[in-house]
């Protein structure tokens, strides 16, 4: 492999997406639940908009997952499938997903750990399938949008760096 | 490991600024971060200690302009130079798609440029990625300062080149910053390739956006 492997998603991907989340907020009570994907790119966003930078949000989401990832190896754990962040009113779950995503789940008072861990499971087995079945079409070389889309794109790319 | 998002019609890339400790990756970030409009980039973020080291990494989100209707947004990172943070440093080169190496142009720091280079193949071997197939530029920084070395032995240390055996690939590609050079062509013993170089002053900005445009088009040539 020269490098890492691009993927992508449609619309229909997001749209499915969106609705595991929402379904996961309305269960758990919890505020906003976001993507992000292990490289630090925000992929999602349902719920209440976040009040920070998400950009910034996301890529210290995917360092932390990370350093604590070779943190569970050093105890002889694989890895750590999920992390909480326990404040005194707000909250954060992260769970992996499909080991290319991170599911970030913010809650305060009004949502129980128990229970947004509980939800959580559920919502990751159903994403998995969703990730699995997007990477797998990439695999399968029917879906390589990325060179689709800027495929010829050389002078536009030129003028773009002048 | 570029990302399309269809729903928010986003290219994101992600570039690393690799090298040894106090070469200006971090005053690289900066500059670049002073220079471009506000509405165009993102909240700079940096994990340092309290002398100002880098102890994770910094990181900067910089919109590039729009191709194809996708607005491209290019994601960059520095790593710790130091050489016992070698753990962070690997992890921040996951789903790299574009790297720059700041190499200190001092004499004294030649030694600690090879061993950073090394650890930057090494770290890239480990993760399965080949450096010497994706966008890779070296930036030659601090080069007003008395006790730089020439580049030609720079060149020498750190970007030797690496042997092309692919006769489709044999071809003559000029060096886009250096006219009569060539990043690729025949030499002695055959083909071979070098990743393209630039000179820099970062703390003046000198060379920084030359170095960031080189990068960023390389990688988005390579989706092309």
């Amino acid at each position: 492999m020269s490098g890492a492997a691009s993927w992508s998603f449609n619309e229909s991907d997001y749209r499915q997406i969106q609705q595991y989340l929402q379904g996961f907020l309305r269960d758990s009570n919890a505020r906003c639940a976001l993507l992000v994907d292990r490289t630090g790119q925000l992929v999602a966003t349902v719920g209440e908009p976040p009040q920070f930078d998400p950009t910034a949000f996301a890529s210290l989401t995917a360092a932390d997952f990370s350093a604590n990832d070779q943190l569970a190896k050093m105890i002889g754990e694989p890895d750590f499938a999920s992390l909480v962040h326990q404040g005194e009113k707000e909250s954060m779950y992260l769970a992996d997903v499909a080991k290319r995503v991170i599911l970030v789940v913010l809650f305060d008072q009004r949502a129980t750990l128990g229970l947004v861990k509980l939800k959580a499971k559920a919502t990751v087995e159903a994403l998995n399938h969703v990730f699995q079945a997007m990477f797998d079409r990439v695999g399968a070389g029917g879906g390589d949008d990325t060179k689709g889309i800027l495929h010829g794109a050389e002078d536009e790319i030129d003028k773009l760096f002048g | 490991m570029s990302m399309i998002n269809y729903a928010s019609r986003e290219i994101n890339c992600k570039l690393v600024y690799y090298g040894p400790g106090l070469g200006g990756k971090t005053t690289n970030l900066e500059h670049i971060y002073g220079k471009v409009a506000p509405n165009t980039r993102g909240k700079m973020i940096s994990l340092a200690t309290e002398t100002e080291r880098t102890l994770f990494f910094d990181f900067l989100p910089v919109d590039l302009g729009t191709i194809r209707g996708f607005k491209t947004r290019f994601h960059l990172y520095t790593v710790p130079g130091q050489v016992y943070y070698n753990a962070s440093r690997k992890l921040i080169l996951k789903g790299v798609d574009g790297i720059v190496f700041v190499a200190d142009s001092q004499i004294e720091r030649m030694e600690a440029n090879v061993e950073s280079m090394q650890n930057l193949y090494d770290n890239m071997s480990e993760y399965g990625y080949d450096l010497t197939k994706i966008p890779f530029t070296i930036q030659y920084n601090k080069r007003d300062l008395p006790n730089a070395a020439p580049i030609r032995d720079l060149q020498q240390a750190l970007n030797p080149g690496w042997p092309i055996d692919d006769p489709a690939q044999q071809k003559v590609v000029p060096d886009p910053g250096h006219p009569g050079e060539n990043i690729v062509e025949k030499g002695e013993d055959g083909w071979y390739g070098r990743a393209p170089y630039y000179e820099a002053v970062a703390v003046r900005g000198d060379g920084v956006f030359e170095t960031l445009r080189a990068v960023s088009k390389f990688v988005l040539k390579t989706l092309s």
